[in-house]
């Protein structure tokens, strides 16, 4: 389905969503880009491109850079080190009210003195768009947000969802070529936030605009995104589609940022890792290695021996089983004395001791031992 | 994010103007304090005469002492007026502190000259008060003491600066927590305490500025005195402003005014200090 | 003193009876100035006697006193004009921009509010005189504009802290330059402050007097007009006219207040509804 350990950048999965649209050619290059905020470095050396008609998530916990990456693009900063470029043109030299970018803020920003569909009519306005053309096009990007029926509102009225569309609205009205958005559904609860991610993802889709989208839920970015930048203290740490992302962390962090993961410290020797008393079959190099084995990966199995030889099986101690609805978390120590956890479809309350499995192959071989 | 040309365009009209009406202005009275009048011409030799004469001479440096005491009075009454006021709005107006908030603002807000005129009729010899006196057969003559000396100037500023002193005293009770009250109570102290040593040391910072805003427009003070105050109620920007106007002894003059100005800046800086050390925020 | 929970009013009682007694002394002047400009007897005695308008008459026909009134509001209207002109980029300056000497400028710029008038009259005299100029209305025009920036930007930077700065990105971002992001979202943003503002320097000026105390060419002002005739003698025109500003001033804050409090939230209308520039924190 995929190639495996890939160079950064300029593929990614296309099973999933990713509709063909995407060209050879980068719509957004960033080039060795770094921020700092008097002595402190927010970006340290940011390469990343961005394909047209791509949805791309900048994923990371809060202080990571992402907001600041996203404003570098918009122009609202200053790199201090590295280019961006859009579709072959220099774009960090340019002020935000020249580049072909819109953004929907966190905050949404509608302007309260103004209605809905004055907002959204703003960018025609102050660009100087023939004013017949105006209302069609602001009636037709409410339309397309569902908000026809609020355009002489003032915003201020709006519930937050509706504050969303018509941010949205205001900004994709303009034809960017790149639209950012900035945490735009971290102000909304649960269930509103689900449903506008389906229509989000419906919406860019549709219309076939890139976006760029910085989140720091892991859930909302692997529910949209066809490629997921992963930035950690102001550096890129992985850069890949969802599934490759989850599926082949490169790191300790990536591996127990997205997901949840056991790692694994392990002797590599005579093609056979041991970490313990766990053992399995092993291709890498020889010498010490750090793998990431999902929860979901390890299964309960009868009895501690048999299974093929491609796969470890182990007897271990239940310290904790925690009910989750349709899968059960268990918690258990290895005879030599190895925290893991387990997920395992929901059933009854297990025995002290129990025998469990992983195969070989879900044990992905991180690049370091990572920190955390 | 804003272009260079912008940020010119906001910063240089504003620094030009304050540069050319301000600080021009204020430098040419630095100026004016050491250069000297000679047959009635101000000449431009640089000395320190004028500060010279000040300190030699008695009448400025009592002048001086007795302004600062008035000051000193007005600044005790506003804060013993204003800060249980604004405490009692702040904690136990209830419903009704908004009407009463505005009840104090309104005075604030009324011409200077308005207050210090009708303190005049009323303290008069003829005024409101001996009239009352007499109908009530108190006194039989007018009671002359009233206007015309300190104590008028201390009553009449006192009025005046009253609700300046209330607002940052009021600004800064309003700004404490209320659950830092109930902390104070759970924890078992009792409400006199909690006023010690929870609400009063919380308060400091509006109470020095209320302070500071009394002393520094009493002791610059020059219209109550002419109104109200009398040979014994005269103050320091009185000499000033005689000095300016009749006597035409502008650098005289103006090295008065400047060791006003370092008065009033040195206060400044002092209390700045202070409030910066009461602020925990 | 009790605290802060709601208890029974008499613990509080005499701190109520205290801050009634305040209250009281704040307005018994304004009570018997009005009281006595119905005095037929004068400016002063007691009881009033002989309650008549005829003050009131002799006020609105005397020319010297609306003449200053018109001076006066002529001198108010050019002094909103110029502190505002200048007051809102300086705050703006001040919110924005970095520039060496900007703790420098803005204490230079607040200093006329807490320094008293008659040093930055005096300096202003100064300057007229040695730049050759005559003293007339548009110096105290240049006095009150001056010395007012100072309300101006701190009533506007205090507008401009509680503006949203992603207002302004929005726009630059669908393309206005900072022109039109300047006319068509930060100035509409900043219209109740800056209607406030204004109306609260239209209100000092209006009652300046230390400033123009030495300012003042040969028309006077209508503080200065009634300072003249204090000296000359007093008649309860003087407190005709002084009621007449008094109901004024009240109309005016009642103005000034509905400005401040619209739009806020009700969670803290009573600082919402305070001059910023008399708070205190002007250094």
């Amino acid at each position: 389905m995929k190639t495996y350990a890939k160079p950064p950048a300029k593929e990614w999965d296309h099973d999933a969503s990713t509709t063909a649209r995407a060209g050879a050619d980068p719509l957004l290059e960033v080039r060795h880009v770094a921020k700092r905020f008097g002595g402190r470095e927010v970006l340290r050396d940011i390469s990343l491109d961005v394909a047209s008609g791509e949805f791309l998530t900048i994923l990371g916990e809060s202080g990571s850079g992402k907001t600041t990456l996203l404003r570098l693009i918009a122009g609202f900063e200053q790199p201090s080190n590295g280019e961006i470029w859009m579709s072959g043109e220099r774009l960090d030299t340019q002020p935000p009210y020249r580049r072909r970018v819109n953004t929907v803020f966190q905050s949404y920003a509608l302007f309260p003195h103004l209605t809905v569909a004055e907002n959204v009519a703003y960018g025609m306005r102050v660009q100087g768009v023939p004013r017949a053309e105006i209302p069609p096009r602001v009636a037709e990007a409410l339309a397309m947000v569902k908000m026809s029926a609020s355009a002489e509102t003032p915003p201020a009225r709006l519930s937050g969802g509706m504050q969303q569309r018509v941010a949205l609205a205001r900004a994709l009205v303009n034809r960017p070529k790149l639209l950012l958005l900035d945490e735009p559904l971290s102000a909304l609860d649960a269930n509103l936030r689900r449903q506008m991610q389906t229509e989000l993802k419906a919406l860019q889709r549709e219309i076939g605009i890139t976006f760029l989208f910085v989140t720091h839920d892991q859930d909302e970015a692997m529910a949209l995104s066809d490629r997921i930048a992963l930035l950690r203290a102001g550096a890129l740490e992985q850069i890949a589609s969802p599934r490759e992302i989850y599926n082949s962390p490169t790191s300790a962090y990536t591996a127990q940022f997205i997901g949840q993961t056991n790692l694994l410290t392990a002797q590599v020797s005579g093609g056979t890792a041991r970490a313990g008393c766990l053992l399995w079959p092993c291709a890498a190099p020889e010498g010490p290695a750090t793998f990431s084995l999902r929860p979901e990966h390890i299964r309960l199995v009868d009895g501690a021996s048999g299974g093929n030889p491609a796969s470890c099986r182990f007897r271990a101690k239940l310290e904790n089983q925690t009910f989750c609805g349709s899968t059960d978390m268990l918690e258990i120590v290895s005879p030599d004395g190895q925290h893991l956890r387990v997920r395992v479809p929901s059933r009854g309350i297990l025995e002290d001791e129990v025998d469990l499995e992983f195969s070989a192959k879900d044990c992905v071989r991180l690049r370091d031992a990572g920190s955390s | 994010m804003y272009s260079r040309a912008y940020k010119l365009a906001i910063s240089l009209p504003p620094l030009a103007w304050v540069t050319l009406f301000l600080l021009a202005p204020y430098a040419l009275m630095f100026m004016h304090s050491f250069w000297t009048v000679q047959d009635n011409q101000i000449v431009h030799t640089w000395s320190l005469n004028n500060y010279a004469k000040l300190v030699a001479s008695p009448v400025y440096v009592q002048v001086l002492l007795r302004s600062m005491w008035i000051a000193a009075r007005v600044t005790l009454f506003a804060l013993l007026l204003g800060y249980p006021l604004a405490y009692f709005l702040s904690f136990h107006a209830g419903p009704r502190k908004e009407l009463l908030y505005q009840l104090v603002i309104v005075p604030l807000w009324v011409s200077y000259l308005v207050r210090g005129y009708a303190w005049k009729t009323i303290l008069g010899g003829d005024g409101v008060l001996n009239g009352l006196l007499q109908f009530l057969h108190i006194t039989q003559h007018p009671v002359e003491f009233l206007l015309y000396s300190p104590f008028a100037v201390v009553l009449t500023l006192t009025h005046i600066y009253t609700p300046f002193t209330f607002l940052p005293i009021y600004a800064s009770l309003e700004h404490i927590p209320r659950n830092l009250v109930e902390a104070s109570q759970d924890l078992g102290a009792s409400p006199r305490a909690t006023f010690w040593r929870v609400i009063l040391p919380l308060s400091v910072p509006g109470l020095l500025a209320g302070a500071t805003f009394a002393f520094v427009l009493t002791l610059g003070d020059f219209l109550a005195p002419i109104l109200v105050g009398g040979p014994g109620g005269t103050m320091i920007s009185n000499i000033v402003q005689t000095l300016f106007g009749a006597a035409y002894q502008w650098p005289l003059g103006s090295a008065i005014a400047v060791c006003i100005l370092v008065l009033v800046l040195g206060l400044l800086f002092a209390t700045e200090r202070v409030e910066r050390k009461w602020t925990f925020s | 003193m009790s605290a802060a929970a709601p208890q029974p009013r008499t613990k509080a009682g005499g701190l109520g009876i205290y801050a009634a007694a305040v209250f009281a002394f704040l307005y018994f002047p304004i009570v018997v100035l009005v009281i006595y400009s119905f005095n037929g007897a004068g400016v002063g005695g007691f009881p009033p006697r002989n309650l008549t308008l005829e003050w009131y008459r002799i006020l609105f026909s005397d020319r010297a006193i609306w003449d200053a009134v018109l001076n006066s509001v002529i001198v108010a209207l050019a002094a909103v004009m110029i502190a505002l002109s200048l007051g809102l980029p300086a705050a703006l300056a001040l919110d924005r921009v970095s520039f060496p000497g900007k703790a420098l400028f803005r204490r230079l710029v607040l200093l006329p509010l807490i320094l008293p008038g008659i040093i930055t009259g005096l300096s202003l005299l100064m300057f007229v005189r040695y730049t050759g100029q005559k003293l007339s209305l548009l110096t105290v025009i240049l006095g009150h504009g001056t010395a007012l920036i100072s309300v101006a930007t701190t009533e506007l930077f205090a507008g401009l802290q509680k503006m949203d700065r992603a207002q302004e990105e929005a726009s630059l971002d669908l393309g206005a330059n900072y022109w039109q992001t300047f006319w068509r979202v930060t100035l509409p943003n900043l219209s109740l402050p800056l209607a406030a503002a204004g109306l609260l320097i239209f209100t000092l000026s209006m009652d300046e007097i230390a400033v123009t105390f030495f300012l003042i060419g040969r028309d006077n002002t209508l503080p200065l007009e009634i300072w003249g005739r204090l000296r000359r003698g007093m008649t309860p025109e003087i407190n005709a006219i002084s009621t007449l500003i008094f109901i004024f001033s009240v109309a005016l804050i009642l103005f000034w207040y509905h400005l401040r409090t619209r739009g806020q939230s009700s969670a803290e209308p009573l600082l919402a509804a305070e001059p910023e520039s008399f708070q205190g924190k002007l250094r």
